[in-house]
Order: C-alpha cells, then sequence, then structure tokens
C-alpha cells in the first residue's frame, strides 16, 4: 500500500504541464469567439468595442441559410445511413467469429487514418468515370464512408459492455431474432445509437475534404465558408459564424460523449481488469 | 482502439435457435451470420473505397487530353514524376513535415496521456472528453483559428506590438512550414493520445512497485517498465498522426503560402486548376506508396529495437 501511494502521489510539474495542454488546447479556438464581437474589420489587437453587428449581418445572408441547410440534410442522411450500417457491423464485430476479422475491420477503418485527399480524389474519379453529376447526393455518399469508421467505433464499447446472455434468454423465451433486436438489443446499445447519430452527424457537418471534392452547385457549410476565406473583408462574419458552429458542435459532441460515456467506462474499466 | 476491442471479445457466441427458415440457414454457422451482419457495410466500403482506388490505379496510367482521356496505358506520368524535380521536393517536403508534426505531438502529448492514466483516479472519462472534444469539430474552423493566430496582424503580432514588445510583425509566423507543423500538431492532439493512454492505462500497477521495492528510482523505473510497455501506443500513435498529415490539404493551404505547400496542394491542382487528372492520380499512388514504404519501415525498426531491449 505504502509503494501503491508512493506511485500514486500527485506529481505537481506533471499537473501543471496538464494545465497548460488543455489551456493551449482550448486557447487557438477561443479567439475566434472574442474577436467575433470586436467592432472593427481587422482581426487584431488591441479590441476596439463591443458589437454585435456581425452575428446581425450573418442572420441576414441568404446563402448562408442555403448553405446550412444543405448542411443540415447531408448530415441527418449521413449521420441516419452510417449509424445504421455501424450498428450491424459493431454487432458482428463483437458478437461473431467471423474468420479473417481483423483485416476485415483494418479494411473498414481505412478512412480514419489514409488521407481525405486521396479518398476525395479516388470518388470523384469513380463518379466522373460513371458519368454521375457532382450534388449533394455525391456529397453524402463521400460522407458516409468518412462516417461509418466512426459509428462503428462509437457502438463497438455498446455492445462489449452488454452480456450477450440476455439475448440468448430472450431466444430461449421464443422471440425470434427480430423482436430479439427490437425488445433486447435496441434498448441495450440505443445510448450507443443516439451517440454515433451525433457524432457522425457533427463530423459530417463540418467535413470539408470530400466536399471539396465531390460538390456541385450546392456547396455545403464548410465549403461556403471556404469561398469567403478569400476575402478579408469577409473575416468578421466567418468569425461569427465559426464561433457558432464551434458552440454548437461543441455541445453536439459533448452531449454524444456523455450519453456513451458507461459504455467507455465499462471498457476502459476491462482494459484495467486485463 | 477497435483492434483492442475486437480481441477482447471473442469470447461470447450466443447460438440462439432460429425460427423460419431464413433464420435457421443464416444461424446455421455463425461466421455466416456475422458475416451477413457486416456485409452491408463492407459492400459500401468496397463501392466506395476500395472500387475508386483500383479506378484510381488505372488511371494513373492515362494520358490526359484536352478534356478527355488518352486511356492507352503507358507509365509516361510515373516517368514525368521522376524527371521533374518539383514532385519529389514537393514530396520529400510533405513527409518531412509531417514527421516534424508527429515527433511534436507524440512527445508532447505523452506527458499528457501519462498524467490521465496514471494520476486522475475519478472522473477519467471528462478528462478523456475534455481533450478529445476539439478533434471531432470543424478541421477547417481549427486551421481558421491558428489563421487568426499566427496572421501577420494576427493575435500573436498584434499582441506583442500593443505591448511594444516588437517594432514590426514577424513575418515567419504565418505562411511558413512552421506555421503548418504547429496547426498539425495541435489539429492531431487527441488522436496522439487515445492510443498511447490506452497502452499506458493497461500497464499492471504491480510491475511498478515491485520496480520500486527493488530499489528503481522514479526515472529507471520509467525507462525500464513504462516506457518500453507504452510502447504500442507510441507506436500507433505516430502511425495515425503521420499516415493522415503527409496528405494534408487544408492546413498547407491556408497556413503554408509558397514554402509551406505539401503534396496534398499539388494533387489538389491536378484535379483543379492545371486539370491533368492522370497525373493527379499518379501523384496520389505515389503518396500512397511512400507512407505505406515509411510505415513498414518504422514498424519494422521500432519492433527490432523492442525486441533487442527486451
Amino acid at each position: 500500500m505504502s509503494s501503491q501511494s508512493y506511485i500514486r502521489r500527485p506529481n505537481r510539474p506533471l499537473q501543471v504541464y496538464a494545465a497548460i495542454f488543455l489551456i493551449v488546447l482550448y486557447v487557438p479556438v477561443l479567439f475566434l469567439p472574442l474577436f467575433s464581437f470586436n467592432d472593427s474589420i481587422y482581426v487584431k489587437f488591441p479590441l476596439t468595442g463591443f458589437t454585435t453587428q456581425w452575428y446581425v449581418e450573418l442572420f441576414h445572408r441568404e446563402p448562408v441559410w442555403a448553405a446550412l441547410m444543405n448542411s443540415v440534410r447531408v448530415g441527418v442522411t449521413t449521420s441516419i445511413i452510417a449509424t445504421g450500417f455501424g450498428v450491424f457491423a459493431a454487432k458482428a464485430i463483437i458478437r461473431y467469429r467471423i474468420p479473417g476479422r481483423g483485416p476485415l475491420v483494418g479494411f473498414i477503418m481505412l478512412p480514419l487514418v489514409v488521407p481525405g485527399i486521396i479518398f476525395g480524389v479516388a470518388l470523384l474519379v469513380l463518379l466522373s468515370q460513371l458519368g454521375v453529376p457532382l450534388s449533394l447526393y455525391t456529397v453524402t455518399i463521400g460522407h458516409v464512408i468518412v462516417c461509418l469508421p466512426f459509428a462503428i467505433a462509437t457502438m463497438i464499447p455498446r455492445f462489449e459492455g452488454f452480456d450477450p446472455s440476455v439475448e440468448e434468454a430472450s431466444a430461449d423465451l421464443g422471440e425470434n431474432a427480430w423482436w430479439t433486436f427490437w425488445r433486447v438489443t435496441f434498448p441495450i446499445v440505443f445510448p450507443g445509437i443516439l451517440a454515433s447519430l451525433l457524432l457522425t452527424f457533427t463530423v459530417s457537418f463540418d467535413e470539408f475534404i470530400m466536399a471539396f471534392f465531390l460538390s456541385g452547385s450546392d456547396p455545403t457549410l464548410p465549403m461556403y465558408i471556404w469561398g469567403q476565406l478569400r476575402f478579408p473583408k469577409e473575416f468578421p462574419s466567418i468569425l461569427a459564424m465559426a464561433s457558432i458552429i464551434l458552440l454548437v458542435s461543441f455541445i453536439v459532441v459533448f452531449i454524444g460523449q456523455w450519453i456513451n460515456r458507461d459504455a467507455q467506462a465499462t471498457t476502459l474499466a476491462n482494459e484495467e481488469d486485463k | 482502439m477497435s483492434g483492442e476491442s475486437a480481441t477482447s471479445a471473442n469470447s461470447g457466441s450466443p447460438k440462439p435457435p432460429g425460427t423460419g427458415r431464413l433464420g435457421r440457414l443464416l444461424q446455421r454457422s455463425e461466421a455466416a451470420r456475422g458475416l451477413s451482419l457486416l456485409s452491408p457495410t463492407l459492400l459500401i466500403m468496397f463501392i466506395g473505397v476500395a472500387v475508386p482506388f483500383g479506378i484510381l490505379i488505372v488511371m494513373s496510367f492515362w494520358t490526359q487530353i484536352g478534356f478527355g482521356f488518352d486511356t492507352s496505358p503507358t507509365v509516361a506520368n510515373y516517368e514525368n514524376f521522376g524527371e521533374r524535380p518539383i514532385y519529389g521536393a514537393l514530396l520529400k517536403r510533405s513527409l518531412w513535415m509531417s514527421s516534424a508534426a508527429t515527433a511534436a505531438t507524440v512527445l508532447l502529448c505523452y506527458p499528457m496521456a501519462y498524467f490521465v492514466a496514471f494520476h486522475i483516479h475519478r472522473n477519467k472519462m471528462i478528462w478523456i472528453v475534455l481533450i478529445t472534444l476539439p478533434f471531432w469539430t470543424s478541421y477547417l474552423l481549427r486551421v481558421f483559428a491558428w489563421k487568426v493566430v499566427l496572421g501577420y496582424e494576427g493575435v500573436i503580432n498584434s499582441a506583442l506590438m500593443t505591448l511594444g514588445l516588437i517594432k514590426a510583425p514577424l513575418e515567419f509566423l504565418l505562411y511558413s512550414q512552421s506555421a503548418v507543423v504547429i496547426t498539425l500538431a495541435h489539429a492531431w492532439a487527441a488522436f496522439a493520445i487515445l492510443p498511447m493512454y490506452v497502452s499506458l492505462e493497461k500497464i499492471d500497477k504491480s510491475l511498478l512497485e515491485a520496480a520500486t521495492d527493488l530499489g528503481d528510482g522514479p526515472v529507471r523505473r520509467f525507462l525500464r517498465i513504462t516506457l518500453p510497455l507504452s510502447m504500442p501506443g507510441v507506436i500507433s500513435a505516430s502511425l495515425l498522426i503521420f499516415i493522415p498529415t503527409t496528405g494534408d490539404y487544408i492546413t498547407p493551404a491556408l497556413l503554408g503560402g509558397p514554402d509551406g505547400a505539401m503534396i496534398g496542394n499539388l494533387i489538389q491542382k491536378q484535379f483543379g486548376a492545371i486539370n491533368n487528372w492522370p497525373m493527379g492520380a499518379t501523384l496520389s499512388i505515389i503518396l500512397m506508396l511512400s507512407i505505406a514504404a515509411i510505415a513498414l519501415v518504422f514498424m519494422f525498426v521500432t519492433n527490432f529495437v523492442r525486441k533487442r531491449i527486451s
């Protein structure tokens, strides 16, 4: 016990380091809201005064609303499709002995690692060879591929955390596979599904590279922002837009992670047991 | 992360009796059931990943003529890559810059992962969520934030000038390789921390007690037990950052300027302004091959070193 506490005693320098780390992690992003309320089109110190005009101006801009709606449509569709497939994939990966599972899972998780630009151009080449015109649909296809690994990774701890004998009991009591899924499996993994919907929606909503290569004439919100970045006088309104998007993203992701926290905690605890 | 969970979950294998003919058929073999559940995902990934890759490879052997393609196979694009030094130089620079970003990220994140794994006992999840939260939010906007911070009249320059510490803005901050490296390291921090945290968390604490009882000080204990045992996490963190950052496009486009351009920018130009898709395909393939080669060498070397040490 004494050596235990020796190892576990607080480490002052490390605590300071952790605090600095978190500050550095968040501070660059916090400058966006700070300057979005600044009464100047120049993004620099000293601050000149408080204003909400950039937000008001944003509110009256037609293309912003159009781009926002595009992003929401793509995001909702993507999150539903990715999560739908993700549930079954995560269940298959955790529950069944599948031959060649390692390589298969590795293949599915590729979009997490391979540079987005490669996927973007590869899909662009495929679609153009098939003669498919670029549109929000093609962006959605790209986003589903990007989001599927996230959905599966979010759902895997859920399936790991629940006892398969509950499903067996349901089957033994005469439920068929379909009703077992709806009445036993689904309620148990539901927090995971909700978390996955929220997280994949955010990933899709914020995704830029796939949208860059695969969108047609309708821009998503990140594409619209990208277009505005060329004009220095648009900087303040981009700051306002970025602040709103980041705030909403942070909240949505936090809720998503929070809903799923006990599953993740179980996984971490399992790791500790091993 | 997923590989970890996949191996741990091999145990439970329910075989509920099937009802209906299809159910019986599906439930006859566990592998078949698993595969049938996995098949929609596999199909999507096959159509969305494997097929496009195949076509990309094929296209790299084509030639651009005006707005069409000459589809007779030729290695001219690959020869072109060898002959024109700009391509090789950009590739080398990309690999160098993302190596620097990877090294910086792993070194800076390791203490943080260590802190959460060993010194946080309650509310670990909050820490993990706090660290990974920015990673989920818009990459474009996080890069844009760095543009605001590092800009010619940005946060750092204008703050230093207001304080009277410098007379003219520091020009090396924006549009430089260091700007790109800083931004990449910052943007991918969460990705680096997770694998390192998991492998640190898995270390059996009684090993550390044993080392202490046998007379090792904190430094020796760390070097002989903690560090070697956490190497798998360090290795996967390095790969998880090195591979995607090499092909990054947004950061060099917004912060790199001419000196900080990377191969991703060139690939984008081939599909945009330059309009030479086959060359863009060739560059993508070469990028993938060099990343794969470096990743393999890296894994081989670290494995070798680890075996020699233990």
